[in-house]
């Protein structure tokens, strides 16, 4: 049977890793390297690099991470993160990424989604999305690091994703993000029972239980989480280990 | 020598750099069809479309090397992915198109209610070859496909996604995977040991 697949977010600036809350005020958590190194040892199922640096010099710093990450864990890395080309992608999957994730480009240009998965295979292409509440209460698509408006519906977005050749969406909940209080189960439900491709649930987990309402409530195929790795105990092992005892199918060391 | 042949599909480094952790002998990633004819092993990767593909391959003059150094002089060959479906001898993504046709059967895509593609970890279950001599741990590999090979002959492996699904081939010298053995740590590991030092 397929496994429930749990996910590690790290978030990259300047080669280091970060922590938001509601993708706002950086902290420094760490190496990113190291932390990968541990993942692997505990038997996270992928990994995802999002990077938020903000210039050109600092994607080198990024080539080096991804390289030395993909030379010591042999397992499923995406990397994401001001991707914003065909040639952005091509030279980070060469760098060592096995899949890789656009997002403000897949906004500002769809047709990059059905060219990019029509050269890379759609498997290789995860569509990214940030929602978060509009002023009117409704959920909104936002780009640029959740710093502006878009005016789209993320369901029907998703959908229109996964028509252009998307082969997973990464759907993150910007309020959520860092508040370690869950999921936005409705919304990622919707998500998840419009499309037929995997969804990948992440920003909000604070909790193990948590991680088991994405899949039970939300029926996300996989569930990302950085804060509760970042800021308490838990670990992939014990992450698994619960959602197994919940009825779930995961993989288990 | 062990070739990794590079026909510009998907991540070749992650299945070099795999298979150094397994063996000293020498690995080279090449699209040069004489490095084919002096490789002791040849591996056949790949992520992406069928179609392109093969067309690669036929584009880089690489199908006549490689059917004289497997079919011919049968050195032990390992197809992943792609690499596996490219052996079929037609598919039907994104248009009609043959494959090598190494091996009978045709590569579909997954009929199923299930998310399509098949992304995760997914158990197998050895059916005969080398797979059923070898300790594979719990034998969770790594998926991410959309299509899949047909096939009833020379099937190694299975994996149930809604119904069964070839997981793996074994045909003489030929050996494929469906699942990324490079990406599937601990068990991919012990895979990768097994084929490098595979008696065919």
């Amino acid at each position: 049977m397929l496994k429930t697949r749990l996910i590690p977010v790290l978030l990259l600036k300047d080669g280091r890793m970060i922590k938001t809350v509601r993708y706002k005020n950086y902290r420094d958590v760490g190496d990113p390297v190291t932390c990968a190194r541990v993942y692997d040892a505990q038997g996270a199922d992928e990994l995802i690099f999002l990077d938020i640096s903000a210039s050109v010099e600092n994607r080198n710093v990024l080539y080096d991470v991804v390289t030395m990450t993909a030379q010591e864990c042999f397992m499923p890395l995406t990397v994401g993160g001001g991707l914003r080309s065909v040639a952005d992608m091509r030279k980070m999957l060469q760098m060592g990424a096995d899949k890789v994730s656009i997002n403000t480009a897949a906004v500002e240009h769809p047709a990059l989604i059905r060219e990019a998965s029509d050269v890379f295979g759609n498997s290789t292409i995860i569509v990214s999305i940030d929602a978060k509440l509009n002023r009117e209460g409704k959920f909104e698509v936002y780009t640029h690091r959740a710093t502006r408006k878009t005016g789209l519906d993320p369901v029907a977005w998703s959908k229109k994703a996964e028509s252009l050749g998307a082969g997973e969406i990464l759907i993150s909940f910007v309020d959520k993000e860092g508040t370690m209080q869950g999921y936005d189960l409705e919304l990622l439900r919707k998500i998840s029972d419009v499309v037929k491709i995997p969804v990948i649930a992440n920003g909000g987990v604070g909790t193990l239980q948590h991680l088991v309402d994405g899949v039970t409530q939300g029926h996300a195929s996989a569930v990302a989480a950085a804060s509760i790795f970042h800021f308490t105990d838990q670990s992939p092992i014990k992450a698994h280990a619960f959602m197994e005892r919940a009825g779930l199918e995961v993989r288990t060391i | 020598m062990i070739v990794v042949v590079d026909y510009g599909m998907g991540n070749l480094h992650s299945v070099a750099k795999a298979l150094e952790r397994v063996t000293d002998d020498e690995i080279v990633v090449s699209s040069d069809t004489k490095k084919l004819d002096r490789a002791t092993r040849i591996v056949l990767p790949g992520v992406g479309a069928f179609g392109q593909g093969i067309s690669n391959l036929k584009s880089l003059g690489l199908i006549t090397a490689l059917e004289k150094n497997v079919l011919e002089k049968k050195k032990p060959f390992l197809g992943i992915c792609l690499g596996m479906q490219l052996l079929a001898e037609t598919s039907t993504e994104k248009g009609l198109h043959k494959g090598l046709g190494w091996v009978k059967g045709e590569v579909t895509l997954f009929e199923t209610n299930l998310k399509v593609p098949h992304v995760g970890w997914n158990d197998i279950e050895p059916c005969k070859g080398m797979l059923s001599g070898c300790y594979l741990g719990d034998r969770t590999f790594y998926f991410v496909h959309s299509y899949h090979f047909v096939t009833s002959d020379n099937v190694a492996a299975t994996c149930g996604y809604g119904a069964g699904f070839v997981a793996a081939i074994e045909k003489g010298n030929i050996f494929a995977t469906q699942f990324h053995p490079e990406k599937s740590q601990k068990n991919g590991q012990r895979l990768l040991k097994q084929w490098v030092e595979w008696q065919c």
